[in-house]
């Protein structure tokens, strides 16, 4: 595949921009030759076709949502709705600078706050902050919170947090970017939180737990209750991961589990796009004790008039320049609009509903490790497929199959898994093909083991030697030597 | 591959090899061979002091990091400086070329709980 | 709801599949009590075309976002090739997730290679990541990773850096238990050299500065010892200016925004961050990288993914998982659209109507640019009226101009900070002064 900088330059890339109207400032003079330019950046100029023709070749060797399922565990890849592409595409958004005086975006303002209480809501929280623009950006808030929470109180010892064997990389990320440490705690057989192990740990050196509900299993925490008891007792508090809001979402509330903090995706649960890596979006809701260390500026309602209160001599500061990924919280509105509270329950049940009846079906021709009721998403092993076939195999032979394989090898806890979500916007025809396709790879593995071995055939490009990619990293375009 | 008797090992598949004072230090065959193609090996500095037990480095293939443990303690006076062009070296040679460092005993009884050949290749199975 | 294809009907065959007769067996986990408490939100659905028409309203509330831009201050109003938004809405770039599977997420990983190698030539730099949220973002990360790199717990940051960088670089710093000591700017609105403290692991300035000031970096790393040069820089003025990489700076950090997003009322944005080669296992976030495939084809995969999080947890270099992949190719598609002429011709119709307006500035009387500073399109003017003033009349004429309150926090008075791009007519400069000038 070609690369951009593979073209050759053409004389014809004027035409983007006027003719310049004022007269015209010699950079030499108006800033100093210190500050010239020495030599122009290797960027070829291209002809507007050869530029579009370019980037829709690269697009064809993607998969998107709208190329079929995609069933990533914990990543909830659902169809994203074209209204809100649409939507974050009005002017009256896409063209409003940060810096306008607040009477000039009451629009803007009005729909964060009014997102902002449609997610305390969800959440069964009292206050929300739409600043973090990833999941992970809305734990590292979580952790900000934890501490400031406990410089407050003096209690500047709580320097551990304690995290499952099943999280997700991100969360022990995030607790150490805040100066904690981290404990994991082991699961159960059950696959949930072991609490005799809980009990064991918590201390007075315990900021708090950090918990995926349901976990990274796709098994509600049965004992949540208990769990967040016990750390509440120890004096500390409760990070919930709402990676996967969308199997309780309209059912049940983070708040009325315990929850302390509990971040949204936005670009998973309300169906805002990955963008093949982001921006997301990954609001935070919080308990009663936690509201004054929110991130400022905050959107907040005067009368008919909504205003940014950068008032709050408690919070923990900034996290990000402006007010969080806006265009997204556009997308996520238009969504939860159309829903209602009656789709927010219909996509629980959808999601729940999806993801079990695929696991019982597979279940008998993968391995299930924890074979019981399952949330959105549920992990198959790999493990004891005949003729050294591994889950990497398989998920290489979905792709010639023309599908996006599920999320391998992760969680940790289970050797060669596969975690499958459905997600709630596959209808049933559409899970049997799925699932007669992941049968159809387990037929082969016994029967032509070289054709997992060998996956992908039918794509751009076959495996990849990732081992040399590591040893010796080629990160940009190697240029041919000048002169 | 055979694990050499003179050698002895640690329950996190290090290797020493003991000569008077000094300690070369390597990861064992079965180490290599869980971990895959090594891509990359982060050393310690000559000089550094380090206790037994502590981290001496790191071993990294594609998609895992592998922490390697001083299975003695004293100060590093050597480093196999080849493995930062030829990380392969690792999966190649465990238990000869691809050492990782040398260190200078500060109490030569560390070594005295560490396993032997056999009771090394009756834990691996 | 038309986003969920089930019908009735496959639901009932999907629960007999399963041997439940309720679909609320399938939320028996979850605690009843729990489940009790549940409050609606009470939120009716909507259609789409009444949310689309309530949206259209709600957008016509933002009336900042029809006005004539004289806003800046790491935000601008540029223009965007057709193009690019074209690019961005094909949904096999949109809609797909993190580039894992390699194998078809070819486009993806593509593009993030020539996103690393168009951030590498705009800054002068050798290595750079696949973004960062936004600049401000970036700028924590890159303090981070310099007190990763030296170890001195504390970082030097000059006064003139952007409001908006300094907030986020303070809460990460807090956090990480890194000291902040700030370093002065001189008569120049430019950071005092003479005022670098020692002992730090690095030194932050931002390049065109809050001012809109360019720094003079010539000679600033040997000033340094061995703390890391970290500069915040804006990526169109480079289309004319010496890059930060040209002085010897460790890490650049900068807001894409500029290379075809929309201001968004400030995100989704784009942090740009680049750095050495011989701190690639330093650097955080994501990277793509060439290599072959089992054929011997080129192709690209995620590189060096031992750094991040989902490999090495706690001790990774940074959290980000997510990151602006999208806005990156937003960037990648505009530099290509534009090329190094067009960035050029951009970058000097920018200089070009800025300074017009400056020098027409200049001629108002009592009216001057507080800093004696080369700018690239931003600069800080005092009036003889108050500040408030001229501001007021601005926005009557219809006109946006940053509130003074921001430069007033950062020691500069009753001034007004005034941003030009290539989308500013020389009658809407000619109309601005006109207002400034007290003629109608």
């Amino acid at each position: 595949m070609k690369t951009l900088f593979d073209y050759a330059s053409r004389e014809c890339a004027d035409g983007l921009f006027p003719e310049c109207d004022v007269p015209s400032a010699a950079p030499s003079s108006v800033l100093g030759a210190e500050f010239v330019r020495s030599r122009a950046p290797r960027i070829p100029n291209l002809s507007e076709g050869d530029v579009a023709r370019h980037y829709t070749a690269l697009s064809k060797l993607n998969y998107g949502v709208d190329d079929g399922i995609y069933p990533l565990g914990s990543c909830t890849m659902k169809y994203n709705p074209k209204l809100n592409e649409d939507a974050a595409r009005i002017s009256g958004f896409a063209s409003l600078h940060p810096r306008v005086d607040v009477s000039l975006a009451q629009g803007a303002l009005g729909l964060l706050y009014e997102l902002g209480k449609i997610l305390k809501s969800v959440s069964g929280l009292p206050s929300v902050s739409l600043q973090p623009v990833a999941g992970a950006h809305g734990e590292l808030l979580g952790m900000f919170l934890f501490k400031r929470y406990f410089e407050a109180r003096g209690e500047s010892g709580r320097k551990r947090i304690l995290l499952p064997d099943s999280a997700h990389g991100t969360n022990p990320a995030s607790a150490a970017i805040a100066g904690f440490s981290v404990t994991e705690i082991r699961s159960n057989e059950r696959g949930t939180v072991d609490l005799d192990a809980l009990r064991k740990e918590l201390d007075s050196t315990v900021a708090g737990i950090m918990l995926t509900v349901p976990n990274t299993l796709g098994i509600f925490e049965e004992n949540i209750l208990e769990v967040t008891r016990l750390v509440h007792e120890a004096g500390g508090l409760c990070y919930f991961d709402g990676a996967n809001l969308n199997s309780f979402i309209g059912r049940a509330r983070p708040g009325d589990m315990g929850a302390d903090v509990f971040h949204f995706n936005l670009h998973k649960t309300l169906s805002t796009p990955h963008g093949g890596g982001g921006p997301g979006a990954g609001a935070v809701a919080v308990s009663a004790p936690l509201v004054d260390f929110l991130p400022v500026p905050r959107v907040v309602k005067a009368g008919d008039e909504y205003r940014l209160d950068w008032d709050c001599p408690r919070s923990i500061g900034s996290i990000h320049g402006f007010y969080g990924n806006f265009l997204v919280a556009v997308r996520a509105y238009a969504y939860v609009l159309q829903l209602g509270e009656e789709g927010l329950r219909a996509v629980s049940e959808n999601a729940v509903l999806n993801a079990n009846y695929l696991m019982e079906r597979l279940k008998t021709t993968y391995r299930l490790p924890y074979d019981r009721l399952c949330k959105h998403e549920f992990v198959l092993s790999g493990e004891g497929l005949p003729n050294h076939v591994s889950t990497l195999d398989v998920a290489k032979r979905l792709i010639d199959y023309g599908v996006h394989p599920p999320t391998v090898y992760f969680p940790l806890i289970v050797h060669e898994a596969l975690m499958i979500e459905p997600t709630e916007t596959e209808g049933r025809e559409a899970l049997d093909r799925f699932a007669e396709i992941l049968e159809t790879i387990a037929r082969e593995a016994a029967e032509h083991p070289e054709l997992l071995h060998d996956a992908p055939r039918n794509a751009p490009v076959r495996r990849l030697d990732q081992t040399q990619a590591a040893r010796n990293p080629v990160l940009t375009y190697p240029f041919r030597a000048e002169g | 591959m055979a694990y050499p008797t003179t050698f002895r090992y640690t329950k996190d598949h290090e290797w020493v090899e003991i000569e008077g004072k000094r300690a070369r230090i390597g990861i064992t065959d079965h180490a290599q061979a869980e971990l895959g193609d090594v891509v990359f090996v982060e050393l310690p500095s000559v000089g550094a002091v380090v206790k037994k037990g502590g981290q001496l480095g790191t071993v990294e293939s594609v998609k895992a990091v592998s922490d390697v443990f001083a299975p003695v303690g004293g100060k590093v006076v050597e480093v196999n400086k080849e493995l930062e062009t030829s990380p392969e070296t690792v999966n190649q040679s465990p238990h000869a070329d691809g050492w990782l460092a040398v260190i200078e005993m500060s109490d030569p009884a560390d070594a005295n709980d560490l396993m032997d050949a056999a009771a090394y290749q009756a834990l691996i199975g | 709801m038309r986003y969920l294809p089930n019908a009735d009907g496959d639901r009932r065959q999907m629960l007999e599949a399963l041997g439940l007769r309720d679909v609320e067996e399938l939320f028996s986990d979850i605690p009843a009590a729990v489940l009790a408490k549940y409050e609606s939100t009470g939120l009716a659905a909507k259609s789409e075309l009444e949310v689309r028409d309530a949206l259209e309203r709600a957008a016509a509330a933002n009336e900042g976002s029809s006005r004539v831009s004289l806003l800046g201050g790491g935000i601008y109003d540029h223009y965007t090739p057709s193009l690019v938004g074209h690019v961005l809405a094909r949904s096999e770039f949109y809609t797909a997730y993190t580039p894992y599977q390699p194998e078809i997420s070819q486009g993806t990983l593509t593009a993030m290679f020539e996103f690393q190698t168009l951030v590498c030539e705009l800054l002068g730099m050798e290595l750079a990541n696949a973004s960062m949220y936004d600049g401000a973002t970036a700028l924590a990360e890159a303090v981070l990773m310099a007190d990763r790199i030296r170890k001195r717990g504390r970082v030097a940051v000059a006064a003139n850096v952007l409001p908006q960088y300094r907030r986020v670089l303070d809460t990460y710093a807090w956090a990480a238990g890194i000291e902040i000591v700030d370093v002065p700017f001189d008569a120049t609105g430019r950071c005092d050299w003479a005022k670098i403290p020692e002992d730090v692991s690095g030194l932050v300035v931002q390049t065109p500065n809050a001012f809109g000031g360019l720094e003079s970096l010539a000679g600033v790393k040997a000033k340094l010892g061995d703390a890391l040069l970290v500069v915040a820089t804006y990526p169109i003025a480079l289309g004319l200016v010496e890059p930060p990489g040209s002085f010897g700076a460790d890490i650049v950090v900068a807001e894409g925004q500029c290379l075809g997003l929309p201001m968004g009322f400030g995100g989704p944005l784009l942090g740009l961050f680049a750095t050495k080669s011989d701190y690639l296992r330093q650097l955080p976030g994501r990277v793509a990288g060439r290599t072959v495939d089992a054929d011997g084809k080129t192709g690209y995969t995620m590189a060096a993914q031992t750094r991040e999080q989902h490999i090495r947890r706690e001790r990774a270099t940074s959290n980000i998982c997510t990151n602006s992949a999208l806005c990156a190719l937003a960037a990648t598609v505009y530099l290509a659209s534009v090329g190094a002429d067009g960035l050029r011709r951009v970058a000097q119709l920018n200089l070009a109507k800025a300074h017009y307006l400056a020098d027409g500035v200049r001629r108002i009387r009592g009216a001057k640019l507080v800093f004696d500073a080369p700018f690239f399109n931003e600069f800080v003017v005092r009036l003889a009226e108050p500040a408030g003033n001229a501001r007021a009349r601005l926005a009557e004429a219809g006109f946006v101009v940053d509130d003074p309150a921001e430069l007033e926090a950062l020691g500069v008075g009753n001034a007004l900070r005034f941003a030009v791009t290539e989308r500013r007519s020389r009658s809407e400069l000619d109309r601005a002064l006109a207002v400034l000038g007290g003629k109608r």
